[in-house]
């Protein structure tokens, strides 16, 4: 048994120890259970799997701290009322409005941060990480970095652009549908139905064959096969709000649809809108990921974090670790939305009763 | 209406938009500028070469008449022959199907009991330690796209532990284990994915019985944990996790496109993204109407059993 694994067994044990001193039970389950975990995988696969524990409990604690104390932040220099809220909140929502302000950042001040422009060759192909590239070169000699910075503003960026697009058309339907009811309701429910039954990745395949690749199809297509879900959701809730008295009254006043739609039922059906966008986000987002890993989505040279982990994908059979940074990046973004989105909810729900 | 009627009508219903999302797939292929001939010779084609390669196509005859017949072929296994190298598209499909079908059912074993235990464990103990930990963990698992999770796979367990081949490539002639052994990593992708959703669902539901009278009267008269869940609240369940599993099998469908690429396994989703950069319409058109069709038909699982599964629906008064 080498040093480090002693070491290794000494401090899991150690803290198992504490928390069951303490009285810590939730602690204790958690660290002990993990103790056992690592022994049963440094009998089956050596130490080396031993130090990728201890990298994932290192990065679990990293992050955990780092969420701590930008809640901390926040309550600090947030007005007072917010404040309350954030400091209530989960360290998984922290966490995840850090992830999300980092991307912000990174999106909006990207030529800034970034070394090198996203389509410039620095270096040779497949150039080991250096001073220069702090990530290594893609297969081109592209800066990986820069890239990667470029594609916050790219890929978010699009998949922004393609879920407003979504929102505008799904909800403004489905307003329409539960106003107007009768036939028109009927109809868009039909053609929802049928949109809904064709798995979208696979109808996205089929689309973008026939109208061809390119970032404004991309959009359009994206939008066009994600909107079914808002309007179902708008359709729900604005179905509740038609039938109060006062949609009834504005009615008798005689105002026009748009003006019923408009002023009388979207400010009271805003807040589940809202919610859902953030879902809605991530599923778009992965949605134009994949397209672009399969080489149908964002065209190159744009940089963008699904080519980007296809351009590069031969690397891993060299142990090299280049083409799951964009990749990672993707799942991060995604992670942070549904992290936040989930206390939003939990908040939300938790307000109700 | 009676259980068999319910049921009929749910069959019909599905039959029916089978038929027009065949209608969409054929459909959308028509709405080409130009057309197909038109889009395989390019802009420098002469009249002549297209007039009778529209006539090669059959494309000189109305859309009506050759959706039936494209209809006809598809029920009878015939797709047609593809643009690309002239074979047919059902004997490409066919090898492929079975493959794609192996990875699905495969990852199914895994991920159903898995996760229903899981999920019913995370609803018994939840806001307990376990509970937030699977929270956190299913949110990760579902927001991460599968290649990412795919390509963390065959760095750990086939690049630097060489423990399982990171290129699944499967033969007809193999036998059972050595196909079990080399599709187990795309398996493995899949069943990450498809347990985080299946494992919440299955706990919301477990929880939104859990509040219901019943199971409060069988707890305050003194059962067991495990009587309360195992007599009175998994029965009652089942409508829900028959959902769930059908509904995620449906989901499957979709993820397997990408995992076969990744791990670049000889199924329908490989052939799929091919054909799509080929721009091979007839074979696009065959491998959309087979993944519809599951996904539809596994949608339509999931209603029939909730149907089933509901014991007013069964025995009306």
């Amino acid at each position: 048994m080498s040093t480090f694994a002693i070491v290794f067994y000494t401090l899991m044990i150690a803290a198992s120890c504490l928390a069951a001193y303490y009285h810590r039970r939730e602690a204790f389950m958690v660290l002990f259970s993990l103790t056992l975990i690592s022994f049963l995988m440094g009998l089956l696969g050596g130490e080396v799997w031993l130090r990728y524990i201890a990298v994932a409990i290192g990065l679990l604690y990293a992050c955990g701290g780092l969420a701590y104390s930008f809640r901390e932040f926040l309550v600090q220099t947030l007005p007072r009322d917010i404040a309350k809220v954030m400091r209530n909140a989960p360290l998984t929502a922290s966490f995840g409005l850090f992830v999300i302000v980092v991307y912000i950042v990174a999106a909006i001040f990207a030529p800034v941060i970034a070394p090198f422009g996203e389509a410039e060759v620095v270096g040779s192909s497949y150039a080991p990480p250096d001073d220069t590239m702090i990530l290594g070169g893609d297969q081109l000699g592209r800066d990986m970095f820069s890239r990667i910075i470029y594609g916050a503003r790219n890929t978010v960026g699009i998949a922004l652009l393609t879920t407003a697009l979504a929102f505008l058309v799904g909800s403004l339907v489905g307003l329409m549908a539960a106003t107007l009811g009768g036939w028109v309701d009927q109809v868009c429910g039909r053609v929802v139905d049928t949109l809904m039954a064709i798995p979208s990745l696979v109808f996205a395949l089929l689309l973008l064959t026939i109208v061809g690749t390119n970032v404004v199809n991309l959009i359009l297509v994206i939008a066009l096969l994600y909107s079914p879900v808002v309007f179902r959701l708008a359709r729900a809730v604005a179905g509740n709000i038609v039938v109060m008295d006062y949609i009834e009254a504005a009615r008798l006043r005689g105002e026009k649809t748009w003006y019923l739609i408009i002023s009388e039922i979207l400010p009271n059906a805003t807040a589940p809108l809202v919610a859902e966008f953030g879902l809605r986000f991530c599923f778009v987002f992965l949605a134009i990921s994949a397209l672009s890993f399969l080489g149908l989505g964002i065209q190159p040279p744009t940089a963008d974090w699904g080519s980007m982990v296809r351009e590069n994908a031969t690397l891993i059979s060299f142990g090299e670790i280049t083409p799951l940074i964009p990749a990672a990046a993707i799942a991060l973004l995604t992670v942070a939305v549904n992290f936040v989105v989930d206390w939003m909810l939990h908040l939300s729900s938790g307000l109700k009763e | 209406m009676g259980v068999l009627q319910l049921v009929a009508k749910r069959l019909g219903l599905g039959a029916v938009t089978l038929l027009v999302v065949s209608i969409i797939i054929f459909g959308a292929v028509e709405l080409l500028p130009g057309d197909l001939a038109q889009q395989i010779l390019g802009q420098a084609a002469t009249p002549e070469t297209v007039k009778a390669m529209r006539e090669e196509l059959g494309l000189d005859r109305p859309a009506p008449v050759r959706y039936v017949e494209w209809l006809g072929g598809a029920l009878q296994g015939d797709f047609g022959t593809s643009l690309a190298n002239k074979r047919s598209v059902a004997e490409q499909l066919g090898p492929r199907f079975t493959n794609t079908l192996f990875l699905a059912a495969l990852a199914a074993a895994f991920s159903v009991p898995i996760s229903i235990v899981l999920g019913v464990l995370a609803a018994l103990y939840r806001e307990s330690v376990f509970d937030r930990i699977a929270n956190v963990a299913t949110l990760t698992s579902i927001s991460s796209p599968e290649f990412f999770l795919g390509y963390i796979l065959i760095l750990f367990l086939s690049v630097q532990n060489p423990i399982f081949p990171s290129i699944s490539s499967v033969s007809a002639d193999m036998p059972f284990d050595e196909r079990v052994y080399v599709t187990l990593l795309p398996a493995i992708t899949l069943t990450l994915v498809v347990i985080a959703h299946m494992m919440r669902m299955t706990r919301a539901a477990i929880i939104a019985l859990l509040a219901s009278p019943y199971i409060e009267m069988a707890r305050l008269k003194g059962e067991p944990r495990w009587k309360v869940i195992a007599v009175h609240a998994l029965p009652n369940a089942l409508a829900p996790i028959i959902n769930v599993v059908a509904l995620n099998l449906a989901y499957l469908i979709t993820g397997v496109v990408l995992v076969e690429i990744v791990f670049v396994y000889p199924g329908v989703g490989q052939l799929l993204v091919d054909s799509v950069t080929k721009r091979d319409f007839p074979v696009v058109q065959a491998c959309c109407l087979v993944f519809a069709a599951t996904y539809i038909l596994l949608n339509l699982t999931a209603d029939v059993g909730a149907i089933l599964s509901n014991p007013r629906l069964r025995h009306p008064k």
